[in-house]
């Protein structure tokens, strides 16, 4: 998104002194959080954040984990504060969810845009409403086209999909690719996927251009295309199950869950490496591999859950921790894959939140102006003005149009007419051209039978036509048409009739016009056409 | 062997040279061989009728003959020579005109010759027959001929493309079709000049109307549509006088040219009555008024930034690059990154520009090699891993609101340049497309707009985007570009 371009607009005072008091101050705080890496803000977005008209405030220290220092922050505009200055900003920027000391540090009348997780902390949401804090969850974004340069749950999921697989070959014994070398042969790692969402899909692609054979399976057929894209072979489980319309997957039923565990349970015993990415939106993780799949796996084998926040999709997971079973099978639960690489973590986190905020400065005056009108901006805002507004109106959004309710207008598919009414149309046409010609004197059936003949050549003949011939063929049949010069040739200086004569010169001068300037001009155009 | 068999021979060599040219001009390696097989069946027929015809006539009328044929070669050759390739629709709907006009008078002399004259050699239902024929030959001729002048009219911009919106049209062209049947019995059961007057101008109007309530944007069908036409006026022709040839001739074109529409009405995804019948966009007026956001603005210098990054890119013409002219630096802009390592293809919607394969022509007038200019089918599944898709002078072909039932132009297959990464439309204005439809493609975040005269937007690229020097020109003349060869 770096060549987003500047309509030139003088842009007020960005960010030097004590503004208009109509700029607001945007405080990007530093994480609190164990382990936490990330900054919501890099100095590359700083910059723009100024040219949309906002003071820009970084808390000391914040990007020094994601390599970002504060002289970079300054150096693209942006002040650098205490951590009660930041707390106290108009806008205060986040990546992870406040602490309850941070909840108290907020001022009324501040927005906070952070994750929040609205379904699994309410207590946070009513918190937060309760101080008379705004808030939109960056992990509320609307699985909607418009909305995705905004969506962190993507973003991050990309960076975590690929971690998982470094993790996974970090901590795997073996080559991913196979090799032939003198010392012998090498097998490749076989990687079973689970989940072909966002971060399910980044794994494959990761784990592919490793070397390794990659497999992955996912309740929602339509997603196959895409697994194959990556490189990936797609595993099927042979039960009804229908994606979600709002472009996650659903919980799955009870037969789906029972094949699924089948395929599970051949797959765990052939695989090497298994990267759990199932997550439905505000519920526990699916539990997908018991302990006797994983009992089954092969010493040295490597499971990533990637669930394991949300209670793991594998038994025996440890959030945070890699536990290793008694049979040798590491399962890795770490919860911060995305934070294990801050600088792009950062930098695609504070993008997203940048698009966030141009769609909230609509006039780029350094006021953010909530729109409650727009999908977007009411699905993302959990509170406001001291009442929850979570969960918002549903937004239907999938791919797939929704078996268009019953319009009038709905696209005309055309349904190949049944055999029955096939023979009954060509019988009519038959029976009507036997009707025309029996009756007629034997000079016209022979004409006729010439021209019903040639008009089947003609629709055969140009069939497969090119398409990029289409005006050729159109300028030589026009020429061809010309032929009618013949009938005007036929009918000159016939009879005694003067005017006949006339009428008939005229025909042939038209006709040759036709004639000549149609081939003249095909092959004009033919002559241009060349192969690259 | 007669003269008369002789002829009858050079008809049917004419008429399988015929069906070859045809069969050439599907494919690109045989479309050249197309069009000599399709001059050497001309010369054959010309050639045997008029030995044929110059037997028995006085020499004045053979100089008139001559004559007539010398004077319309020579207008032929003089428009085929000079026109622009941008013009290309226009010719050829004054040509269809031309087989029209030539249809009714071959009609009438009939009539003269035949009705208005001794009716020697024809008697009872031979002659009613004949009768018949004149009026249908003249019908179908007239049709073409106020239709395809209106449709020039229409694509030359000298009367407004918007369809005419007479009240009750459809019973005008019933009532027009029905009169015509009518005025046939009453012909046949007896012929008079005044009847003959009368279909022909009914048939005048008919064709006038018919054509002008069809919109600008269906004009590739239309044109599509009255070769067909010309190609029925000749067979018309070819009945009446008795001439296998031009019975054959006129079925192959007339066949083809309604095969042609055809697949371009499904290119549309729209039924070829309601095409023909006219008042597309009519309807819908409601659409227009949802706020979809606003459109970014980028500049030429960005573009060329953003293309100079770019490992591919794909360029969707429409019409309003033959209107700008731009084919020229689009081809430039082609071979710059052609020699710059990028992959630069073109996208063409079935119904680009205002003749079927409009764009096709003007991109190799330009020297575009047609191998990378693919058809909707081809590419719409390679937009998705595209840096950049140049959208120029296309609105409704690349409307993302065709997915949406709702839509005036729902259904119809568009291309699916959003699924690029970045998307550049070069407009000239914010204003809807010939469907009257907003285009949502342009809110789009990953849309950016470039205002301006086409052609002299992609001149700026160009120049922007710098000459190809050094290992990129070698690269090129090592025959993997074809840039600047021979120049």
């Amino acid at each position: 998104m770096g060549q987003q371009h500047d309509l030139g607009e003088p842009g007020g005072l960005p960010g030097t002194g004590e503004g208009p008091a109509t700029t607001q101050r945007l405080g990007v705080a530093a994480e609190s959080a164990a382990g936490e890496t990330r900054v919501a803000v890099t100095p590359a977005v700083v910059r723009q954040l100024v040219e949309l008209g906002y003071e820009v405030e970084v808390e000391s220290g914040a990007g020094r984990r994601s390599s970002f220092s504060d002289d970079a922050y300054e150096a693209a505009g942006a002040k650098i504060c205490s951590r009660e200055d930041c707390w106290q900003a108009d806008v205060v920027l986040k990546v992870n969810a406040p602490s309850p000391a941070e909840v108290e540090a907020l001022r009324a009348g501040t927005t906070l845009i952070s994750l929040i997780g609205p379904a699994v902390n309410p207590e946070l949401v009513a918190s937060l409403a309760g101080r008379g804090v705004s808030v939109l969850a960056m992990d509320a974004v609307p699985r909607i086209s418009r909305a995705q340069s905004m969506d962190v749950l993507s973003s991050m999921a990309n960076i975590a999909g690929y971690r998982a697989v470094v993790e996974a070959a970090h901590t795997f014994g073996r080559f991913f690719a196979g090799q032939v070398t003198a010392a012998g042969k090498v097998p490749p790692a076989k990687v079973l996927v689970a989940g072909a969402g966002v971060a399910g899909l980044a794994a494959i692609g990761a784990a592919k251009s490793l070397g390794a054979i990659v497999r992955a399976t996912d309740p929602r057929p339509e997603v196959a295309e895409q697994v194959r894209s990556m490189g990936g072979e797609f595993l099927a489980v042979a039960a009804e199950q229908q994606g979600g319309g709002d472009g996650y997957a659903k919980q799955t039923s009870a037969d789906y869950d029972r094949r699924a565990a089948e395929l599970y349970a051949d797959q765990a015993a052939e695989v090497d490496i298994i990267i759990t990415t199932a997550l439905i939106p505000g519920r526990p993780a699916p539990r997908l591999l018991s302990a006797e799949h994983v009992a089954s796996m092969r010493p040295g084998s490597v499971i990533v859950d990637m669930g394991a926040a949300q209670g793991g999709n594998v038994e025996g997971t440890k959030p945070g921790e890699l536990v290793v079973t008694d049979n040798g099978v590491s399962i890795i639960g770490y919860t911060d894959l995305p934070a294990r690489l801050p600088a792009q973590a950062s930098q695609l986190y504070a993008t997203n939140l940048l698009n966030l905020m141009k769609l909230l400065t609509p006039g780029r005056d350094g006021r953010l102006a909530l729109d409650f009108d727009d999908v977007v901006q009411r699905s993302m805002t959990v509170a406001r003005d001291g009442a929850v507004t979570w969960p918002p109106p549903p937004v239907q959004v999938s791919a797939a149009p929704q078996a268009a309710a019953p319009a009038p207008a709905a696209a005309p598919v055309k349904k190949p007419a049944s055999p029955g009414r096939t023979f009954a149309y060509v019988g009519l046409g038959a029976a009507a051209l036997f009707g025309l010609t029996a009756f007629a004197p034997k000079e016209f059936v022979g004409n006729f039978t010439v021209f019903a003949l040639a008009v089947v050549i003609g629709y055969y003949v140009v069939g497969k036509v090119h398409h990029a011939l289409h005006t050729p063929l159109m300028s030589v049949t026009n020429a061809i048409s010309g032929i009618i010069v013949v009938g005007a040739l036929l009918q000159i200086g016939q009879g005694s009739s003067l005017v006949v004569t006339v009428l008939a010169a005229a025909a042939i001068l038209l006709a040759t016009v036709n004639i000549i300037g149609g081939f003249a001009v095909t092959r004009r155009m033919l002559g241009m056409f060349s192969k690259g | 062997m007669t003269a008369i068999t002789a002829v009858q021979a050079a008809y049917i060599v004419a008429a399988l040279l015929f069906v070859l040219s045809l069969a050439g001009l599907s494919k690109h390696e045989t479309a050249r061989a197309g069009v000599v097989y399709g001059i050497a069946g001309m010369t054959v027929a010309l050639g045997a009728t008029i030995t044929l015809a110059v037997r028995d006539i006085t020499a004045a009328a053979a100089a008139l003959l001559v004559l007539a044929m010398l004077v319309g070669g020579g207008i032929g050759l003089w428009r085929a020579r000079v026109v622009q390739m941008t013009g290309m629709p226009e010719l050829i709907a004054v040509l269809h005109s031309l087989v029209g006009l030539a249809a009714v008078l071959v009609g009438w002399n009939g009539y003269l010759e035949v009705e208005h004259a001794a009716p020697a050699g024809l008697t009872g239902s031979l002659l009613h027959i004949h009768h018949a024929e004149v009026f249908v030959g003249v019908f179908i001729g007239a049709v073409t001929f106020t239709g395809s002048i209106v449709a020039y009219l229409k694509l030359s911009a000298r009367i407004a493309s918007r369809p005419l919106m007479l009240p009750g049209r459809h019973v005008l062209n019933l009532g027009a079709l029905v009169a015509f049947v009518a005025l046939t019995v009453w012909f046949v059961i007896t012929p008079q000049l005044g009847l003959l007057i009368a279909v022909t101008v009914i048939a005048l109007a008919l064709g006038w109307h018919l054509v002008a309530s069809i919109g600008g944007g269906d004009m590739p069908v239309v044109v599509s549509m009255l070769n067909s036409y010309s190609g029925w006026a000749a067979a018309a022709s070819g009945f009446l006088l008795d001439n296998d040839l031009l019975i054959v001739t006129g079925a192959l074109v007339g066949s083809s040219g309604a095969y042609l529409s055809y697949i371009m009405c499904q290119a549309m995804n729209r039924s070829f009555v309601s095409v023909i019948a006219g008042g597309f966009g009519t309807e819908q007026v409601a659409a227009s008024d949802a706020d979809l956001g606003e459109h970014r603005e980028t500049s030429a210098a960005d573009v060329a930034a953003l293309l100079r990054d770019a490992t591919s890119v794909i360029i969707t013409p429409g019409y309003g690059m033959a209107v700008a002219q731009a084919q020229g630096p689009v081809a430039e802009l082609t071979r710059r990154l052609r020699a710059r390592g990028v992959q630069v293809r073109f996208g063409i919607h079935p119904v680009a520009g205002r003749l079927p394969g409009h764009m096709n022509v003007l991109l190799a007038e330009a020297d575009v090699p047609y191998d990378i200019v693919l058809e909707m089918d081809e590419i719409n599944d390679d937009f998705a891993g595209t840096s950049v898709v140049l959208v120029i002078g296309a609105n409704d072909t690349v409307n993302p609101a065709a997915a949406d039932p709702g839509s005036p132009i729902a259904g119809m297959p568009v291309l699916h340049v959003w699924e690029a990464e970045h998307v550049i439309v070069f407009k000239r204005s914010m204003a809807a497309g010939y469907a009257g439809v907003q285009n949502p493609l342009f809110f789009r975040d990953n849309t950016r707009m470039l205002f301006g005269d086409a052609k002299a937007r992609v001149e700026d690229i160009v120049g922007a985007l710098g000459p190809v020097v050094g290992a990129q020109r070698e690269a090129a003349d090592a025959g993997r570009v074809p840039v600047g060869a021979g120049r």
